[in-house]
């Protein structure tokens, strides 16, 4: 994976303010390697060599780290400086961090912020960097003082050497150090001696965020710029029949009227872009554009239509991802048998900065800014369709007003490049909240047929769920849509399965126009719906108490101590029967979470919901605050796919366009949300989603605690319980 | 087009700009003050909340001929270096996820502190229940609120 890459490079000299008198070591990932190679910027440069993510010393003592992640609020800006500056021996105030433009090789083969995977993915080579510089400081200041490096420790930005008390500051070190080659071998520190990782530290980019600073995508300027909406079918696959700008043209401030195609999946979404010289007057123009669509051709769905077709895939046999021993025949043998279907409904992602993209395009050279999940998939991916060399595309990442899987992909980055490189100008696409909400990808909308049986004792002895939903991956151009979905099983702890004897896990894959996409914690969101409903059914059905009935299918110390804590946390022994409360637990990107929630009912009759505990064991973690932030994030977001919103379709077209329609929760939906980390020394799991899919099941399964009500379909209105 | 001067945080602007154009894209495309978001375009997230004369008003449905010499204050007027209690409060609840809400859950908060010292969370909640954030930074939100009322009793302290 090694690649010459001159703009990266001067991007990376530019961006880390690289100097010969800086030390500044890197990363990258040797072809077939699975461990990373740590080298100084010097030898990479000789080696012809794009380190992955780096950290440079100057000077004055001060880190540059270039990121590697987006920021879009699950606090990468945050995680990645903690742990290097431990490792580092250097306070946090010392280390600042920057964004790392798209590169495709650099970052190990993937730069998406998705699958929570910040700290997960690259712990172990940051912890290593941090510790290697810091390994080679020690080194330069033995060298220097004449003594064994043994005798030698760092602390606080400064080595010192034990006998004799001598100290010198990283930033008199670093000429020396970046001379040196970096150790093989590095210790790590261990957690008991972690002063910056595992503490609640404030986040770096909290300040920018309550003045107004923080640059989003689409507060991006660019001399000459100018701002671009677009009208897009409303009918995922239409295309452009005829469309008359004749008034559009005259109005104030108008540049361009034209057509474009913007690549979704293996279709085209066709649309007349509008450039003017402010957003608003694109705007504005914009309504007084006549389109006709031509509409023919393919399926007007609505959602009745759709979910009845997907009740009905049901009775199909699934295409397996899982099985194990003999369902079938188990499950006829059982002492006590249950089945029960649920739904849960298509979603927007509606992240408060609707989708945007700035593009310049010159000549050879593309270059874009804006909200990104994954630079390096758009800068392959801009390569590929205009046919350009890599080094030739730079994308730039801007903050991210909410991603959650709507910004990690191609489309509106690709569409924003067509109208640059049409009108030879500078251009920001903005997309209305209405196009945002309205044009998808969204999350897919799925039903579920579950089936166990249990044995006297209240063990599952048969367990049997089939899914009937979009399979995202086969809308991709050429794919086999005899493939399974990979994702039947996700949101379902790995012990449980591992318990289980007999079971079957499959999927109907729907066929739809409607464009569908990861959504924060993708089938977990749904599926844990449907399979811990379902487990509390199972419960009732063997009269044990839920967390008991769990503790019999979840044989697994780890688990144990997240009931345990889940059980004192809440007061679960001394709860009173029927009194609201109900639990979850699920599993997905390597972390395991349960929720419980109490609900009673007001004077006037609507739910309220009082507690939410949430306990999450997510490994090694590196920040308790962002884990608890994302928590309580995930838990709200949670809240309105179950009670508040939905997107639904009638004619083929989205319904829901905008927050009038698509009610988000509101703060006095939310109470204080309660949430508790596991210790232990696991490998690290995500934390930007798993707090998401207990959610819904805990509280439905707490509303049937209260009121004998089982629900079965999501989303459902709170008031009318 | 007209001209118009705006009072924007204490100072005076001039603008060319069509009579229906929003506040909104006055302050964003006109006069490149990009702290104020849009979210919604019709008055139903807060995303671009801005002051008017003291009073939280949505800058996305306010046309910039009925603005006229009322003073308008964005979060840039809050204070650029984090010093009002609010933001200090903000910083301490570590409210933000993706940030992009902020600006104008921050100009919300603002007004209702002014208007009420001691809100209780119903108060809380009915000032802001205009301000959608889908990070889900509800509950810190309405500590953040609390801890800057506290804030504004205390005698003026030195600033953290
Ligand atoms: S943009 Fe004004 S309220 Fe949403
Ligand atoms: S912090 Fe992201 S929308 Fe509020």
């Amino acid at each position: 994976m090694q690649q010459k890459n001159s703009i990266n490079r001067r991007a990376f000299l530019k961006l880390s303010s690289f100097t010969s008198a800086a030390l500044t070591i890197g990363f990258y990932f040797p072809a077939l390697a699975e461990e990373s190679t740590i080298l100084t910027a010097a030898t990479a440069e000789d080696l012809g060599i794009v380190l992955n993510a780096f950290i440079s010393i100057d000077k004055s003592g001060k880190v540059n780290i270039i990121n590697h992640r987006a920021e879009m609020g699950q606090g990468a800006f945050q995680a990645v400086p903690q742990m290097i500056a431990e490792e580092l021996e250097v306070s946090l105030d010392k280390v600042s961090i920057a964004f790392g433009p798209g590169h495709q090789t650099k970052y190990g083969g993937s730069q998406i912020t998705g699958g929570s995977s910040t700290v997960r993915g690259a712990y172990k080579h940051l912890l290593r960097t941090g510790a290697t510089a810091r390994e080679m400081l020690v080194e330069a200041a033995a060298k220097k003082w004449g003594v064994p490096a043994t005798e030698c420790y760092a602390l606080d930005g400064k080595v010192i050497h034990r006998p004799t008390n001598k100290k010198l500051v990283y930033g008199e070190l670093v000429e020396e150090a970046a001379k040196l080659t970096p150790p093989k071998q590095v210790a790590l520190k261990e957690r008991k001696n972690y002063t910056i990782i595992g503490k609640p530290l404030p986040r770096q980019d909290t300040p920018p965020k309550v003045n107004g600073k923080a640059e989003f995508g689409l507060d991006k300027k660019l001399p000459g710029m100018l701002y671009a909406v677009v009208e897009r079918c409303p009918y995922f696959l239409g295309k452009v029949k005829t469309y008359n700008d004749s008034v559009v043209k005259t109005m104030p401030g108008v540049k361009h009227v034209f057509k474009v195609q913007m690549p979704v999946f293996d279709t085209l979404r066709e649309g007349i872009a509008i450039v003017a010289d402010n957003t608003w007057s694109a705007m504005q123009a914009r309504k007084a554009l006549q389109v006709e669509w031509d509409t023919t051709g393919f399926e007007h769905l609505d959602t009745a239509a759709l979910y009845n077709r997907m009740k009905e895939d049901l009775r199909k046999p699934g295409l397996s991802q899982r099985t194990g021993g003999n369902f079938d025949a188990t499950y006829d043998k059982a002492a006590k048998k249950l089945e029960a279907i649920y739904e849960t409904p298509y979603e927007a992602h509606a992240c408060m900065e609707p989708l945007n993209c700035v593009a310049d395009v010159k000549d050879d050279q593309i270059t874009v800014w804006g909200p990104i999940q994954g630079p390096d998939w758009i800068q392959r991916d801009l390569a590929e369709r205009f046919k350009m060399p890599m080094e030739n595309i730079t994308v730039h990442m801007t903050f991210l007003g909410g991603g959650f899987g709507r910004k990690a992909f191609t489309d509106y980055t690709t569409e924003a490049v067509l109208i640059s490189k049409e009108i030879k100008a500078p251009v920001q696409v903005v997309w209305t909240r209405e196009d945002d909400m309205t044009q998808g990808p969204f999350r897919p909308g799925a039903v579920y047929e579950c089936k166990a049986g249990i044995s006297d004792n209240g063990r599952i002895t048969a367990f049997q769920t089939k899914m009937a939903a979009q399979n995202m991956d086969h809308q991709w151009p050429h794919a086999d849509k005899s493939n399974f979905n990979g994702s039947t099983t996700e949101g379902l702890p790995e012990v449980f399965i591992n318990g289980l004897d007999h079971y079957s896990f499959s999927d109907i894959p729907t066929e739809s126009p409607i464009p569908v996409m990861w959504w924060r914690s993708v089938y977990a969101s749904t599926n844990g719906f449907a399979y811990e409903s379902f487990m509390d059914e199972l419960a009732h059905a063997a009269k044990l108490d839920p967390l008991d009935f769990h503790r019999l299918q979840l044989r697994d110390e780890r688990a144990e101590a997240l009931m345990q804590m889940l059980e004192e946390k809440t007061g679960w022994r001394t709860r009173e029967k029927n009194s609201g409360w109900g639990m979850a637990i699920t599993e997905c990107f390597k972390s395991m979470v349960g929720e419980a929630v109490k609900v009673s009912k007001q004077p006037d009759g609507k739910l309220k919901i009082d507690r939410i505990v949430a306990v999450m064991d997510c490994g090694w973690y590196v920040n308790p605050d962002i884990i608890r932030a994302q928590v309580e994030g995930s838990i709200v977001m949670a809240l309105g796919a179950a009670t508040t919103h939905e997107t639904h379709f009638t004619d083929g077209k989205a319904v829901e366009t905008n927050f009038h329609q698509y009610h988000m929760p509101r703060i006095m939906d939310v109470p204080d949300i309660e949430v508790y980390i596991m210790e232990n020394e696991e490998k690290p799991g995500g934390v930007g989603e798993p707090g998401l899919p207990p959610f819904a099941p805990a509280l439905c399964n707490a509303i049937f605690d209260l009121t004998g009500k089982r629900i079965r379909k999501l989303p459902f209105n709170m008031n009318e319980v | 087009m007209a001209s118009y001067k705006l009072s924007i945080n204490g100072a005076m602007h001039a603008v060319e700009a069509d009579p229906k154009m929003p506040l909104l894209w006055v302050l964003r495309d006109l006069l490149n003050m990009t702290g104020t978001k849009y979210g919604c375009g019709m008055s139903q997230c807060g995303a671009c909340t801005v002051h008017l004369n003291g009073n939280a008003i949505r800058s996305c449905s306010m046309p910039v001929s009925a603005v006229g010499n009322q003073k308008i204050t964005t979060i840039e007027g809050i204070s650029s270096d984090n010093t009002n209690a609010v933001q200090q409060a903000w910083i301490a609840e570590q409210v933000p996820q993706c940030g992009y809400c902020q600006s104008g859950q921050i100009m919300s908060a603002v007004a209702l502190l002014k208007r009420n010292p001691n809100p209780t969370d119903r108060d809380i909640d009915l000032a802001m229940q205009g301000n959608i954030c889908r990070c889900g930074t509800y509950p810190r939100i309405r500590k953040a609120i609390h801890k800057a009322a506290a804030m504004l009793k205390q005698p003026p302290a030195k600033s953290f």
